[in-house]
């Protein structure tokens, strides 16, 4: 059995290459709940989504329920959604306002929005020579042991130790300053709308598409080539080409041999970056419009800096995905082995013109929401994938695309120029997944 | 391009000395609502026969495929939606899936769609419609059944091939809900 064989879990993974029980096994993904996802700093959500006392919103970490939730102090605190009496899920509903305090529905335990108690009914004729006292702290809702917010995103971890956010997101955290250095003041907002789809796969199959620079031009030929046949059409109509039929139409016109101009950085702790241009600066009057109130707001110079940030999309493993210059997230919540629930999540540059959101929000439409021209082949393949996987039919998931062209400098693995369909970021998450693999607890 | 001309009813009798409710804000009485269920009966017929260039010819030329997130939405103009598609929209999404490699089409996949409870809220002088019906659509992809639900409301335009759709709005029952897979076509 696979189980007994499982203290050799690094027998499972060769940097080029990788058992496929990773992908299946469940023993290996309730491990993989405990040492990763429930260990690491995972996304919660934007405090903006939680802006006024009481406000929470739930979410997972791993496989515990939790809440984000908006103190009196303006703190936003993470919780588990958990009643400490006899259990109870303390928030039945994805998101709402507790009010004063938070009121458990079974017994009417009440509790603060950091998670103390506040009463309990009969706490003196019921609970008197107890040891259920009120400084007993197993009385709380219990607290996520860490959580730190970067520009407005929340994280939290449930382990007491490990790096600090920083340290943990390293230069992965780009894809949050250039979220938010697009705005000429700094911040975004939350558009208040999640997209949430369902894939029957594994966690990492999500993952490691999402810096595969070789798929797109293969799984999305038949809506880019459909794209480009509009976009023709319209424009012979109109002389223009509106910009969210470029966004699919890339998808034919760009070839596998372009995409290997592309870059990947691949960085401690799984995280990796896929450079490459979006085509995000045509001189048309509204680019130019937002371009005169960025330089308004930063300077000529810090402008140029700001928008020439070469991110096509940015992965924090194991649990986000960033299109930065798009301002939009896709958080990744494994529900079990071969059961993945994505949270798709947009922003709004605060005091950017309207047409920027806009342009953003037809890519947030067209390609990430449940009606996706894109994403549908997408989780087509997903689901091939951990059929495939599920088989005898072979022991070995292959990585070896440009394998061995790998240049590492200061524990930043860089592919070989012209390698951009490398399947190093592969690689380096399998990497950093190991070692969480085998640090235990 | 097949024309979908509804014709009107050649007899009157059918609902003779009953009161029809419709009649009251329809000046057509049930003509209107007849043509209405006829046209709502045979747009869904198109989708489940996937005859989808049939289905995008039902639009008029500036119309609108929505369908909100959520009903408190009252555009798709600067709103998360999970359709808002015009007829170019519409063209891409077609051409996707008639693609040979739109590899998501190639297992077995079929709908079913029911259409009831059709009331004629609106008519005006020029014969444009508004109405009111719901749906039931059931799904199957390779083994899995799915069901979606909900209401839709038609801004009809009266030409003389027959009705055209200015705007459909969509509000699916369980537009908030987790998408298990995702919506290929319209719904
Ligand atoms: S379980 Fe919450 S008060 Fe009893
Ligand atoms: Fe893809």
């Amino acid at each position: 059995m696979l189980h007994e064989r499982i203290p050799n879990l690094a027998n499972f993974v060769e940097p080029d290459r990788v058992r496929r029980e990773v992908y299946t096994d469940a023993a290996i993904f309730e491990m993989e709940m405990e040492r990763i996802h429930e260990h690491v700093w995972i996304y919660c959500g934007h405090e903006t989504q939680v802006p006024k006392a009481g406000d929470y919103y739930t979410t997972r970490i791993g496989r515990q329920p939790m809440l984000m939730v908006r103190g009196k102090d303006g703190k936003v605190n993470v919780l588990y959604n958990r009643c400490p009496h006899r259990g109870s899920m303390m928030c039945g509903d994805r998101s709402g306002n507790a009010g004063e305090f938070f009121r458990c529905s079974y017994h009417s335990w009440t509790f603060h929005h950091d998670g103390k108690l506040r009463a309990i009914p009969m706490m003196e004729s019921g609970y008197a020579g107890t040891r259920w006292t009120r400084d007993n702290p197993d009385c709380n809702m219990k607290r996520a042991a860490r959580v730190e917010n970067y520009r407005g995103f929340v994280f939290a971890s449930l382990a007491a130790e490990g790096p600090g956010l920083l340290e943990f997101l390293g230069r992965s955290k780009v894809a949050f300053d250039d979220i938010c250095d697009r705005s000429p003041e700094g911040e975004v907002e939350i558009v208040p709308n999640c997209f949430r789809v369902i894939q029957h796969s594994n966690w990492k199959i999500f993952l490691e598409n999402q810096l595969d620079a070789l798929h797109p031009s293969v799984t999305h030929q038949s809506t880019g080539r459909a794209a480009r046949e509009v976009e023709l059409e319209i424009e012979k109509r109109t002389g223009k080409i509106p910009l969210s039929y470029h966004m699919l139409s890339a998808f034919s016109t760009v070839t596998i041999e372009k995409w290997d101009n592309f870059q990947t950085l691949n960085y401690p702790y799984g995280h990796c970056i896929l450079t490459g241009y979006m085509g995000l600066r045509p001189q048309d009057p509204d680019t130019l419009e937002y371009e005169r109130v960025l330089a308004k707001a930063y300077g000529e110079k810090r402008k140029e800096e700001i928008l020439s940030t070469n991110i096509h999309h940015v992965l924090i493993y194991p649990g986000l995905s960033v299109q930065s210059p798009l301002q939009q997230l896709r958080a990744v919540r494994p529900l079990g082995v071969d059961k993945t629930l994505t949270e798709i999540w947009h922003f709004r540059l605060k005091g950017a013109p309207e047409p920027i959101y806009r342009r953003a929000l037809a890519y947030y439409n067209l390609v990430n929401s449940p009606s996706t021209l894109i994403n549908a082949d997408d989780l087509e393949n997903f689901w091939k994938a951990h059929q495939g996987l599920s088989s005898d039919g072979g022991d070995w998931v292959s990585f070896h695309r440009h394998y061995g062209r790998d240049a590492e400098k200061d524990g930043i693995v860089e592919t070989a120029p012209n390698c951009g369909t490398s399947e190093a970021p592969m690689r380096n998450q399998m990497k950093a997944w190991t070692q969480y693999m085998a640090s235990g607890k | 391009m097949k024309k979908r001309t509804v014709k009107k009813p050649a007899r009157k009798t059918a609902a003779a000395g009953r009161p029809v409710r419709a009649a009251k804000t329809a000046p057509n009485g049930h003509d209107t609502q007849h043509a209405v269920e006829q046209f709502l009966y045979r747009q869904a017929e198109l989708l489940d026969e996937k005859r989808w260039q049939d289905y995008i010819d039902l639009f008029a030329e500036d119309g609108m495929y929505w369908m909100p997130p959520e009903p408190s939405h009252a555009t798709w103009d600067g709103m998360p939606a999970i359709f808002a598609e015009d007829k170019n929209l519409m063209t891409v999404r077609m051409k996707r899936v008639l693609h040979p490699d739109a590899w998501s089409q190639r297992p077995l996949w079929g709908t079913n769609h029911v259409v009831g409870n059709v009331v004629v809220e609106r008519e005006s002088p020029n014969g444009d419609v508004v109405a009111r019906s719901r749906f039931h659509m059931m799904e199957l992809r390779r083994d899995d059944v799915r069901h979606f639900a909900g209401l839709y409301i038609h801004h009809l335009k009266k030409t003389k091939d027959g009705y055209r759709i200015k705007l459909q709005r969509v509000d699916m029952t369980n537009a908030q809900a987790a998408f298990d897979y995702v919506l290929q076509v319209w719904v």
